[in-house]
């Protein structure tokens, strides 16, 4: 990661944040030494494997995970320390987060106008009447039909698109420095994505809120992320501008996680390449690499020494055989030859990169 | 209405697994409205097929699917599954049906009850319907646990909030999958999933339906997903269906001016539609109030006063299994298409 100096626009700085929960068979190190740094008015995309830690991370950030976990490392939001403290004086108006699933998140009982205007004369002081109408005016703003008609209506009464849209618009009622949204489209079509996505742009032009977006779509982390960050079994592995990633990945879990997806171009039914394997166990987890056990280039080293992270400009990734390099290329032919990796994984046909 | 008529129903024969006729599912909506959330619709599913359905957030997807299983039983309409109408049975008839009938919900997380384990989630089902008793009921379970990615050793002890997102929605599917149903119904099943473990879903029930000629009915926004898995594809937008066919046909030429915004929208860099500049605008319509004549018509770039007096009727697309419900239809050699510009902005005059 960039170890650079604070420059004023560095809003939150992350130095080996971890977070574990403390479980029946020992801690779950669900993030496991995580840095990074996020300026204001920019966007970051986490992206990664299910389970790989990207909820518990910003919700760690967020101080919203409870009392039964133990939290290390340094996490600097506008130069003041927030690990192991109380963080409930910067919600709303210094951070907020969209949740992963609005059903949860969205109270089944109270009607969703009253959950949006709630907040509004909470934190903005505004009068019961003027919170209804701010309210109408941002339901509208983010596309849902008949919104003073929706106001009063029960979260289950809304499309699943229709409530992750009212989490949308908590959010933008706030406007705050940073907004952590988690996987914020996931239930909308692509023309509503598309649309919010561009509200939320402009908002950020406006406001120069920074923006973190968790999300499995990888064209929406390319097309609207000023950088991505990829993460696999609570660790960083690659970290780059988002068209630097794409263009010159140097991480194998990268390329692997690229060439699982499936592509418009291919007809019905064309098989896909999942990663072989399943993630590590984060409780007992592997001494070296984490993705060793699952990685095409694996090298005996791999499974015993954690590799150190390699900074190139904006661009850091942590592996000791990373592709695009000779290095790389030796293992991976070196593996190709035996037919197997130092973990005994099966060497399969090139992966395509996309 | 907007896309209307049955021509795109093939023959009911021995192999037709689903048939869904004139659906219609309206919600009361304070005292006096109803918002009419699917309107007349109708598809078929043969056995082993699946068919995919997209469109935009809140056209009516879910009350689609969930009116096949009677939650709520619909307004109006014919749900034939082998034959038997479920619209028609009773509660205890229903029960009857459900095991092979398995439902993957959209909201992950909440659908799954906090209080038990993961375990007992998904060995739930197979309790009540299951022939299986003892142990080889409870190796089947840890089977499909360990079959969607999880440890089944931890599902024993570890309950739903103790998972992260997408976990928990590899818990439904497990549980869904477990009871070797006839058709699943999956409502956004890979939409919390990274692309790799949504790769494994998708090539595990695509083995499923090689194997047991397991039919799906798939509602995903991801296009690409839903072009993978599925055989044909149906395209809603408010209540209706407006395109149906072969899933390659409806992404290589999309003809109704809904499917081709839609297709335009994909986030993908090689998107070929990409250039299709035509711009989604226009007034947001109400399911409550819906447009009469075609109800795309308030943000088609296409739509003339015939739009607005009446109703598309599907029409096939040559000899294709292609259909769309539409008066100006993107068809090549098909010179019905209006100059655009005269025609934006539509006449609201209903
Ligand atoms: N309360 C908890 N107790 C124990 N383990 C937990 C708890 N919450 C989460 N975990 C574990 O921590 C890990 C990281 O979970 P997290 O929710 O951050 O994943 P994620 O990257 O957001 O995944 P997804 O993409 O599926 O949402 C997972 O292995 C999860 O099982
Ligand atoms: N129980 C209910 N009571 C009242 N209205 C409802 C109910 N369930 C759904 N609706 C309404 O029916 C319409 C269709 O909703 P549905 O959930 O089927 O949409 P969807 O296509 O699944 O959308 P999404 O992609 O956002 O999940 C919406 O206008 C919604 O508000
Ligand atoms: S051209 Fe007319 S019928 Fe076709 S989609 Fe547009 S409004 Fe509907
Ligand atoms: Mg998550
Ligand atoms: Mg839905």
């Amino acid at each position: 990661m960039s170890h650079e100096t604070e420059t004023p626009s560095t809003l939150l700085k992350l130095d080996d944040y971890r977070v574990g929960f403390r479980t029946e068979r020992g801690l779950a190190k669900a993030v496991d030494g995580v840095s990074y740094e996020l300026n204001s008015g920019k966007t970051l995309a986490i992206v990664g494997e299910s389970g790989s830690g990207k909820t518990v991370l910003n919700r760690g950030i967020m101080g919203l995970l409870g009392s039964n976990i133990n939290e290390s490392g340094s996490v600097k939001f506008q130069g003041e320390e927030l690990v192991n403290t109380n963080r409930q004086k910067f919600w709303g108006k210094k951070m907020a987060m969209i949740f992963q699933d609005p059903m949860t998140s969205l109270n089944p009982v109270m009607k969703v106008g009253k959950q949006v205007s709630e907040p509004l004369r909470l934190h903005q002081g505004m009068s019961r009447k003027e919170a209804r109408h701010r309210t109408v005016e941002l339901f509208t703003l983010v596309g849902i039909p008949e919104p003073s008609q929706r106001f009063d209506e029960y979260p289950h009464q809304l499309s699943g698109g229709m409530r992750q849209r009212v989490m949308i618009s908590i959010a933008l009622a706030i406007e705050p420095d940073l907004l952590i949204a988690d996987e914020p489209t996931t239930s909308l079509d692509v023309t509503v994505q598309k649309y919010i996505l561009d509200l939320l742009v402009e908002v950020q032009k406006e406001s120069n809120m920074a923006m973190t977006i968790i999300t499995h779509d990888l064209g929406v982390a390319r097309g609207r992320a000023d950088e991505i960050l990829v993460m696999y079994g609570g660790r960083v592995m690659e970290h780059a501008p988002a068209e630097t990633l794409f263009n010159e990945m140097a991480h194998p879990y990268t390329s692997a996680l690229l060439s699982s997806i499936p592509k418009l171009d291919d007809p019905k039914h064309t098989r896909l390449t999942p990663i072989e394997g399943f993630p590590p166990d984060i409780v007992d987890g592997p001494d070296g690499c984490k993705f060793a056990a699952r990685c095409q280039y694996a090298q005996e080293n791999c499974l015993s020494e954690l590799p150190d992270t390699t900074v190139k400009g904006d661009h850091s990734y942590a592996c000791f055989y990373p592709i695009g390099t000779d290095e790389g290329a030796k293992a991976f032919a070196s593996n190709a030859e035996r037919g197997h990796t130092a973990a005994g994984l099966k060497i399969r046909a090139k992966e395509e990169v996309i | 209405m907007a896309g209307s008529g049955n021509n795109h129903l093939r023959e009911n024969t021995d192999d037709t697994l689903l048939r869904v006729e004139n659906l219609v599912v309206e919600f009361p909506s304070g005292r006096r409205n109803k918002v009419h959330a699917v309107s007349d619709i109708s598809f078929d599913i043969m056995e082993g097929e699946t068919l995919g359905i997209v469109g935009e957030s809140g056209c009516g997807k879910s009350t689609t699917a969930k009116a096949i299983i009677q939650l709520p039983k619909p307004t109006a309409g014919k749900v034939e599954y082998q034959g038997t109408n479920l619209t028609e049975l009773d509660k205890e008839g229903m029960r009857q049906q459900r095991p092979s009938i398995q439902m993957i919900y959209q909201d992950p997380i909440s659908s799954l009850n906090p209080r038990r384990t993961v375990f007992n989630i998904v060995n739930e089902g197979t309790r009540v319907w299951s022939t299986e008793h003892g142990a080889a009921q409870e190796q089947k379970v840890d089977e499909m646990i360990e079959a969607v990615g999880l440890d089944p050793r931890e599902a024993k002890t570890r309950r739903p909030h103790e998972y992260s997102g997408g976990q928990c929605q590899r818990i439904s599917v497990a549980r869904a999958l477990v009871l070797d149903p006839k058709v699943i119904i999956c409502d956004e099943p890979v939409s919390s999933l990274d692309v790799s473990v949504q790769a494994r879903i998708l090539n595990m029930l695509q083995d499923m339906k090689e194997e047991y000629k397991l039919t799906l009915l798939f509602i995903s926004h991801d296009l690409s997903v839903v072009k993978n898995v599925s055989d044909r594809v149906a395209v809603m937008y408010l209540g209706k269906i407006c395109e149906i066919g072969d899933g390659d046909l409806i992404y290589e030429k999309p003809t109704h001016p809904y499917t081709r915004l839609l297709l335009a929208a994909i986030p993908d860099p090689k998107n070929k539609h990409k250039d299709i500049t035509d711009i989604l605008e226009g007034e947001l319509p109400s399911p409550l109030n819906p447009p009469s004549g075609c109800r795309f018509r308030t943000r088609c770039p296409r739509a003339t006063e015939k739009c607005a007096a009446e109703e598309p009727e599907f029409r096939q697309i040559g000899n294709d299994d292609h259909w769309v419900a539409c008066h100006f239809p993107h068809i090549e050699g098909d010179d019905l298409g209006p100059n655009d510009e005269i025609s934006w902005p539509p006449d609201p005059q209903k």
